[in-house]
């Protein structure tokens, strides 16, 4: 891989000329916290920010689009939510993300609606900084070695730029004057520095390695009831998280007429109808039940299929369960580390 | 296809058939079957599944639902279904006449493991809709006949009016090379001559079997299965040996969306067909 610098002052001004290539999408402040959006004012474009709201597969997937336009003559294809677009400001979590949601949609059939939105975005990673809800250490998603086109890591003065792809370098070939090919004995030493610190920014961390025994032990055991008792079943936790892809189709008819739409939009599995068969019948009418198929899911089925957790990290189900279920809580749960200030917490609330 | 994405180059696994209704007529009250023929005629007579495998079938504006395929590949051209009434989807085909056009993709799932069944004996028990998937299983071992050993079929229904392909079932207790045995819960008519009690009582009447070279199909609703389970493995047929289809929710029917799965098993692709052996380690039961 190529490695290059560039300059602080000259970031803003490089986006703005490949932001004529393609939209540009990058995290911006809404409220207190951050969100993906397509930006041009550069300005407001946010270099110091944890997780976004959702996860950027909402560019790839968003939460709703078309995927046929219906009418008498039948389905029609509608690829209109595929757009050429460049992702900037992507953490190494999520950019894991994206190559667990990769191999998903790959796998067995081909998902074009995926896939092409995928192959008509150019990926721009950023690097980051842990806070206090962070732990992609413990999933080995705090750094990334593929699956971007290029990848900035932010060292105060300047930007180490990491080039992963062809059309990365071709970005970089736009405004070659703003780059610098030659890389110091002090850049070396400045980025090892910088690298050592983030790691020890990391505070915490769980043991996916033992989970899929105790998922597998502890199956019947009431901690299940405990968390289902809590669950709202509103879903968010799913709408968060990065490696989630469950949806659902629906057919939409314009009011008045034959024509219409085929519409697909994102579904949780932690929601009541989402199990539920001809003749009522539901095979995970209660909550509990539900919320094991989610952590068994990422935490024990993926493990054993994968060797790595289908979750990288990133603590968005931790900043957003409003009852504080996450990997968090149920992980330490399982492990039995019961002195886990957010397993203490939860069990205070719910057993008040 | 959209003006500006010329360049979408995949083929779209999400993209219904056009298909036309040839024929379609009530079996019971709340369930009718449905002859299907792709319109494109290459498309139709290349169409190839196995049995117990399944569609997705689309009525454009309503949506699209799973449906095993109930006729045999080895009567190439048509597909049949019986298809009970539901809700949304099933309400919209019950009201098409026959010429309709409907959306059809598939065949899904893994299907019935035949070339394992070839040169055994075969016990196929159906209770009510499971008749669906399991004629199609029923109708190929009789088009291939010379390729299994025994062939037994026990059908359950409530009573005599709502058991599926009445007439074909009793048209087939003629054959000397298939034992059929037929059974309601309770003869509402007078008329039933045969066998009258739940599907397990058919068993006593099944000459005797070589369990170790047996296998056993079952489909019928989830309350069936934990009976007509117990008596095959007192039979001692080997668990891996008993086959079993299960529902599940299913709204893309290729491994996409979520809905069917069960721990890391996907119905949709590694059902919905499973031996019993299989069922037992999963964890949320049938
Ligand atoms: C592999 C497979 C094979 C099947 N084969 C047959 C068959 O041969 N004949 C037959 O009559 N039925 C079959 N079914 C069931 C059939 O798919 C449902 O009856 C159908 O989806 C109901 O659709 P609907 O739009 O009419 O009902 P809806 O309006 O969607 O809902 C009616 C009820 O059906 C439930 N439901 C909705 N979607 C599904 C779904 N995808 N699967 C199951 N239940 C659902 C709803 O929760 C509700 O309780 C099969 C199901 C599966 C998974
Ligand atoms: S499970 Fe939670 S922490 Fe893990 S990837 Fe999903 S949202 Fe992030
Ligand atoms: S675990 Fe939390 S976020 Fe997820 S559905 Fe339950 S209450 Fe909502
Ligand atoms: S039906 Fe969509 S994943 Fe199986």
């Amino acid at each position: 891989m190529r490695v290059i610098k560039l300059n602080k002052e000259n970031l803003f001004p490089f986006l703005e000329v490949i932001s004529e290539k393609a939209d540009l999408w990058a995290p911006v402040k809404k409220g207190d916290k951050h969100v993906f959006k397509v930006v041009d004012d550069f300005s407001k474009v946010e270099l110091s920010t944890t997780r976004t709201i959702l996860p950027p597969r909402k560019i790839f997937l968003p939460p709703t689009f078309s995927m046929f336009n219906i009418s008498e003559k039948g389905y029609e294809e509608d690829f209109s939510h595929v757009t050429k677009k460049i992702l900037f400001g992507i953490h190494p979590c999520d950019i894991h993300g994206l190559l667990t949601l990769d191999n998903f949609f790959k796998q067995d059939y081909l998902d074009p609606y995926y896939l092409e939105a995928r192959k008509n975005t150019l990926i721009l990673g950023l690097s980051c900084w842990p806070d206090e809800y962070c732990f992609a250490k413990s999933t080995n998603t705090h750094i990334i070695e593929e699956g971007f086109d290029l990848f900035f890591t932010d060292l105060k003065d300047f930007f180490l730029v990491w080039i992963g792809s062809s059309q990365g370098d071709d970005l970089i070939r736009l405004k070659p004057e703003f780059f610098d090919e030659n890389l110091t004995d002090t850049d070396i030493q400045t980025y090892i520095r910088w690298q050592t610190e983030r790691d020890k920014a990391y505070k915490w961390g769980i043991n996916f390695n033992a989970l899929p025994d105790l998922i597998e032990l502890k199956y019947r055991d009431s901690l299940w009831e405990k968390l289902g008792d809590a669950c709202l079943a509103c879903g968010s936790c799913t709408n968060v998280c990065p490696t989630c892809n469950c949806y659902n189709i629906m057919d939409k008819q314009f009011l008045g007429g034959k024509d219409g739409k085929m519409i697909r939009y994102w579904d949780a599995c932690t929601l009541e109808e989402y199990s539920e068969i001809a003749g009522g019948e539901n095979f995970r009418k209660k909550r509990a039940d539900r919320l094991k198929l989610w952590y068994t899911h990422k935490l024990q089925a993926y493990i054993s299929k994968y060797g790595k957790p289908s979750c990288v990290g990133c603590g968005r189900c931790i900043v957003t369960c409003p009852v504080d279920i996450n990997v968090r809580t149920v992980g330490k749960a399982l492990l039995g580390e019961k002195e886990d200030a957010f397993w203490l917490r939860f069990n205070k609330e719910v057993t008040k | 296809m959209n003006g500006e994405n010329k360049h979408i180059t995949h083929d779209n696994p999400f993209l219904p058939e056009p298909a036309r209704i040839v024929r379609t007529y009530y079996l019971t009250e709340d369930v009718k079957f449905f002859q299907v023929r792709i319109v494109d005629m290459e498309k139709a007579l290349s169409f190839n599944y196995s049995p117990g495998q399944f569609g997705m079938i689309s009525v454009l504006g309503t949506g699209d639902a799973p449906f095993s395929i109930s006729s045999t590949p080895s009567r190439p051209g048509l597909l049949e279904f019986c298809i009970r009434k539901a809700g949304a989807v099933t309400n919209a085909l019950f009201r098409m006449k026959e010429n309709s056009l409907i959306g059809f993709r598939g065949p899904y799932g893994n299907g019935f493991p035949i070339e394992k069944m070839k040169d055994k004996d075969i016990i196929i028990i159906v209770g009510g809709l499971g008749a669906a998937p399991l004629r199609s299983v029923l109708l190929y071992c009789l088009d291939n006949r010379d390729q299994f050993r025994r062939v037994s079929l026990l059908h359950g229904a409530k009573k005599p009016s709502e058991m599926i392909f009445r007439e074909e079932f009793f048209a087939l207790k003629q054959r000397e090379d298939l034992e059929c045995h037929l059974s309601v819960d309770k003869d509402d008519t007078g008329k039933w001559t045969e066998n009258i009690g739940v599907v397990t009582t058919l068993f006593s009447l099944l000459e005797e079997i070589d369990p170790a070279n047996t296998y056993a199909l079952v489909c019928g609703p989830p309350v069936m299965y934990k009976f007509v389970i117990k008596e095959l493995v007192n039979l001692n047929i080997p668990k891996d040996q008993i086959l079993m289809t299960l529902e599940r929710r299913m709204k893309c029917g290729i491994g996409k969306c979520g809905h069917c799965a069960i721990d890391y098993i996907y119905t949709c692709l590694d059902g919905p067909v499973f031996t019993y052996w299989d069922v037992i380690h999963m964890r949320e039961l049938i």
